[in-house]
């Protein structure tokens, strides 16, 4: 008998990971699981949570200047959302053995990345409904595969965020659908933020196949279920005839559908601005860290006030 | 990180009357009051229940997860105890 906080070794039963992973079962916390597969695992999973609160800023940028008390109040939900993503994300990391501070140190200090989409400013109200659009689309895109993947507190965590990204896109797609066909100018405000958001999203899928490094193994431990090129390619056959409904352009001259394949071929992502936002040169990389260390300790005395309540009352009885 | 993190809780949600509770997630609280309002805020933002129990992690004793196979089998190798094992003649009704 054990208690439930007790991970698995590392060691010992390679086997019987490997038997699991065979039967396209999951593996579960306490089982024993090869220690480079815990490891990707940690950095996937917390990359994953700080990306949903840090994805809280350029939204919530917009919360006390929404254009109406409807889109507002959608808006409040939407980022409620993402904190709640956050939550059970770290939660999943933490059946891995690593506690939730140490998480978040190494976000504030770091050495863990989040999604370099959300190094990118929100200058207009359009920006929300483009972010719901393309940014939470192309998450959904992602995301939907992970609800299989090998890890089970994992897939669980994706089951519950895909259910509810659902709703992100959607509220945005009818955001940017009510500006473009709106006044000149409101129409005008949607085509910028679709143009400035277009390619980053394409980005969120991670570098080209050739060149990525953590694919070919997570492929095998059945974590990544597609390869990079293969979701991007599904995200943009699904954005054009969306793109085309709401009136809007999408800024690359070299789009077209391929005849043959059903599929639209499109131009030259730049992966130098990929790599350079990811090395901390995006627009707002410093502004995000810097928010999120304040909010921290801004929030500190809330939480040593709880744990002085919870002391007196333990006195207490 | 010098502060000391508040105790895991498991969370478990009621869907609605007629069911039972099920296990939906994990999280972290002081005591169990703010538990059950934070599993209320975290779980519950779509009317997912009508009930919550919080429960702290270390409370639960749990089944090891390496001897998995000697301790199920027992249960398995009998299959007596289903009703598919039992050949009836194909006439009959209602059983």
């Amino acid at each position: 008998m054990t208690t439930l906080s007790e991970t698995g070794s590392s060691t010992g039963t390679g086997s019987r990971f490997e038997e699991l992973l065979a039967a396209d079962e999951r593996v579960e916390p306490r089982d024993a699981m090869p220690e480079a597969y815990r490891a990707t695992l940690i950095r996937q999973i917390a990359q994953h949570a700080h990306s949903e609160i840090i994805g809280m800023q350029p939204e919530g940028n917009w919360l006390t200047r929404a254009p109406s008390l409807r889109r507002k109040a959608i808006l409040l939900a939407k980022v409620q959302d993402e904190a709640g993503h956050g939550l059970y994300l770290y939660a999943a990391a933490e059946t891995l053995g690593v506690s939730r501070g140490e998480l978040l140190d190494a976000l504030h200090a770091g050495r863990q990345r989040y999604s370099s989409i959300f190094n990118y400013p929100t200058l207009t109200w359009a920006d929300v409904g483009a972010i719901g659009w393309l940014v939470d689309g192309a998450a959904i895109v992602n995301q939907i595969p992970l609800t299989r993947c090998s890890y089970g507190p994992y897939a669980r965590a994706m089951v519950r965020i895909c259910q509810e990204e659902s709703f992100h896109q959607r509220q945005g797609y009818e955001s940017l659908y009510a500006l473009a066909h709106g006044t000149e100018s409101q129409h005008a405000m949607a085509q910028d933020a679709v143009d400035r958001w277009w390619w980053p999203s394409l980005m969120m899928f991670g570098p080209p196949d050739a060149a990525s490094t953590h694919s070919s193994k997570s492929a095998a431990w059945k974590i990544k279920r597609h390869s990079n090129d293969e979701l991007r390619q599904r995200f943009v056959d699904l954005c054009v005839p969306q793109a085309e409904i709401l009136g809007l352009a999408l800024p690359d001259p070299d789009l077209r559908l391929d005849e043959a394949t059903g599929r639209y071929a499109y131009g030259e992502i730049d992966w130098s601005e990929f790599k350079a936002v990811l090395d901390g040169d995006g627009p707002c990389n410093r502004q995000r860290i810097d928010r999120r260390v304040t909010a921290h300790r801004e929030g500190r005395w809330v939480r040593e006030a709880a744990a002085a309540y919870r002391e007196k009352r333990q006195g207490a009885s | 990180m010098s502060e000391a993190e508040f105790p895991l809780w498991e969370v478990f949600v009621r869907a609605r009357r007629g069911l039972s509770h099920q296990h939906v997630g994990s999280l972290h609280a002081p005591d169990a009051e703010v538990a059950l309002r934070r599993a209320r805020d975290l779980y519950t933002r779509r009317g997912e229940g009508v009930s919550i129990w919080v429960v702290p992690s270390g409370a639960v004793s749990a089944s090891d997860p390496g001897e998995k196979e000697p301790y199920f089998t027992p249960a398995r190798d009998k299959d007596y105890r289903n009703p598919t094992y039992y050949e009836l003649p194909r006439e009959v009704r209602g059983l």
